[in-house]
């Protein structure tokens, strides 16, 4: 079945092969940081930055296609990192976010004058750990991408250092996400414990042949990793740092938040549960249903009651990590694919969506409610159109990608039995179009209350091009998703374990 | 004689690990800390890892010990005054009920241990620190096979510099 290069990934040479978009992403957060020192006065000076950046994520993205197209695999057992189509599409998800956030960033940062180039270097590091956490086949390496990740995100949501809601979105971030890294660390401590090893395969290994099935510490390591990862990901009841965090930060930042952060997380958690855990998976999906399901269900009602519109997309960035814990739940290979292509769809229409709440907010876009938007169809045609496809799309309307997503993970659901989550979603978004479609009929059958409402409206340069093409891509993966949905396929059938399938797994199938 | 060290050193830190968060005066927390990271430093000897310890040591317990009591000293922090960050009785209780349930989680553990089969025998550390030597058997591992781990460290230290300037510097 596999074909393609085999790599040795315990040889030093090898690593350098399979780690070319992560040494180049590190390469260019290392020339950006040098350029920041060097030149830093001028908006010609913040430009180069980002074009470095665009062109660094450009190459790291074409360099991921490359080992793509090659079919790399590992040989054996990868120590630390991983080759293989799972990590090579999540990087393909975290890189195109990244890109849409630093070409929405360009007018961003120079109207709400954040003026320190050093915002890209953070990005490219942030990008560079979300890329290990994809790449990890090692508890080791995923917790220090994790950490890295963390760490540049923390800065980035207090980089706007005018406002108090930045600082404090940063501390609060800072705080319960060293909390979550405790949990984290703590589970993978537990997990060394009982099975001697943290390489994911090995865990696996170790696992089958000595019946840790139903080890206490083994179990307990699960359960403290599960933890960790629901608050990285901002799973109910975990999510509490979410909202104030998304809110306060510099609206291109809770996007990369929303997007990329969430990606790499649930890129890590597939693999650590349908790679290291395959063996005690009753155990996990137990636990993966009901986070599941209460996150998808709290996540949309609470939503239901936000009226200021940034805070909004917050809570429905947690209701959609409900639909990809849902995704994850069966513990099938179909599951993962229906992630990855959800996470896809979920990154475009999250960007689109927050880039015109950057554009359409002037002077702080925490204050925009949804009346703010009334007659918006009627000055800014094009710009509330973009809207309106986001919205349905997130919605999970037909015809968007959205929609795609949604009914790939319902199929992973049903090909699972579990009937009552595939029910638990479909209630889920028939709530969230409680607060989706009064947006779209603000925009279009609402009279602007003044002539010069929306005049503030900018989407201007890159942000244009932004809207377009995740427009654009989320009309197209609607109506014709098979290319994508065929990569996501082949993406998720790699977190397959090596091993003769077990008697549990059958009864899956 | 071992295990009875073992409970000593492990006493000793969970003690000064107590006083330490329980301080008011940040240059007494500071101090607490020291010692807390000292007892640590005899438990890693007690594992036959002796140059871990006096990594700990030199490293921890003296460098960034040192940074920290700079740092206190430059922001004048020695009197804070009665100001205490945890709140109310109610939320003494939620902290208390948290470390307790961490505590007994950890009653079971202490039962089962590790599976026989994954023990490493005693001693065996002591055959490689004489084999390799007290660095070598360090050294190895963390250029070899953790090499990748490694070398993400360094970039994990660098975006915390790279974002403590940046927050911190008053004129960008």
């Amino acid at each position: 079945m596999i074909s393609g290069v085999v790599l040795d990934l315990s040889n030093i040479l090898g690593v350098l092969i399979a780690l070319r978009p992560e040494i180049i992403i590190t390469l260019a957060a290392l020339a950006v940081t040098v350029l920041a020192a060097w030149r830093h006065k001028t908006v010609d000076d913040r430009q180069t930055a980002a074009w470095v950046t665009i062109i660094a994520l450009a190459v790291a993205q074409g360099s991921v296609g490359f080992l793509w197209y090659q079919g790399y695999h590992p040989f054996g057992v990868s120590p630390m990192v991983t080759v293989d189509y799972f990590r090579l599409a999540s990087a393909t998800i975290i890189l195109l976010g990244a890109l849409l956030t630093v070409l929405l960033s360009l007018s961003y940062v120079e109207r709400e004058r954040l003026w320190a180039p050093e915002y890209y270097a953070l990005l490219l590091l942030a990008v560079a750990g979300m890329l290990f956490m994809a790449a990890g086949s090692d508890l080791v390496t995923i917790f220090l991408g994790l950490e890295l990740m963390s760490v540049s995100v923390y800065v980035l949501a207090g980089i706007n250092r005018r406002s108090q809601h930045s600082a404090e979105a940063a501390l609060k971030y800072f705080l319960l996400g060293a909390f979550a890294s405790a949990f984290l660390l703590y589970g993978i401590a537990l997990t060394y414990g009982a099975t001697g090893t943290t390489n994911l395969l090995l865990i696996n290994f170790q696992v089958q042949s000595l019946a840790l099935q139903s080890n206490v510490m083994l179990l307990l390591g699960l359960g403290l990793l599960l933890v960790g990862f629901g608050f990285k990901v901002a799973a109910v009841p975990f999510h509490m740092w979410a909202p104030d965090v998304y809110d306060g930060a510099p609206t291109p930042v809770t996007a990369f938040m929303a997007a990329g952060v969430k990606a790499a997380g649930f890129a890590a958690l597939a693999r650590v549960l349908l790679t290291a855990f395959i063996s005690v998976a009753p155990v996990w999906q137990e636990a993966l249903w009901w986070l599941a399901a209460v996150t998808m269900i709290a996540g949309n009602l609470v939503a239901l009651a936000q009226r200021n519109i940034k805070r909004m997309l917050a809570y429905s960035s947690i209701a959609h990590a409900g639909y990809l814990l849902a995704a994850l739940a069966p513990g099938t290979v179909v599951g993962a694919a229906a992630l990855l292509f959800y996470g896809l769809a979920y990154t475009l229409m999250t960007l689109g969506a927050f880039t015109v709440l950057a554009g359409a907010g002037r002077d702080g876009e925490r204050t925009l409610k949804v009346d703010d938007l009334a007659g918006l169809a009627e000055r800014r045609p094009w710009v509330a159109a973009a809207l309106t496809v986001f919205l349905l799309s997130l919605l999970g309307f037909p015809g968007t990608a959205g929609f795609m997503g949604k009914w790939y993970i319902l199929q992973a659901i049903v090909d699972a039995r579990q009937i009552t989550l595939a029910v638990v979603l479909v209630a889920a978004s028939v709530i969230s179009a409680g607060y989706y479609l009064p947006i779209i009929m603000a925009m279009y059958m609402k009279p602007a209350p003044s002539a010069d409402s929306h005049a503030g409206v900018q989407v201007v340069g890159a942000a244009r091009w932004v809207l377009g093409v995740t427009a654009i891509l989320l009309v197209l993966f609607g109506v014709w998703p098979n290319a994508a949905m065929n990569l996501a396929q082949r993406g998720g059938s790699d977190l397959r374990p090596i091993r003769a399938p077990s008697a549990q797994e059958e009864h899956q199938h | 004689m071992i295990t009875g060290l073992f409970w000593a050193f492990s006493g000793i830190a969970i003690l000064a690990a107590l006083l330490c968060i329980t301080r008011k005066s940040p240059v007494a927390s500071a101090l607490w800390l020291v010692v807390t990271l000292f007892a640590l430093a005899g438990d890693y000897v007690l594992l036959d890892a002796q140059f871990i310890a006096v990594l700990q040591v030199l490293v921890y317990a003296g460098a960034i010990m040192v940074l920290f009591l700079f740092v206190i000293m430059l922001l004048n922090l020695g009197r804070s005054g009665t100001r205490t960050d945890i709140k109310g009785w109610m939320g003494r209780v939620l902290a208390a009920a948290l470390g307790t349930a961490l505590v007994l989680e950890l009653l079971p553990l202490r039962d089962l241990g590790p599976p026989e089969q994954i023990r490493i025998p005693a001693g065996t550390l002591a055959t490689l620190a004489e084999t390799k030597g007290a660095v070598g058997m360090i050294a190895e591992p963390l250029f070899k096979a953790y090499l990748v781990p490694f070398e993400i460290t360094s970039l994990l230290l660098l975006a915390a510099v790279i974002g403590a300037v940046v927050l911190a510097k008053r004129k960008l």
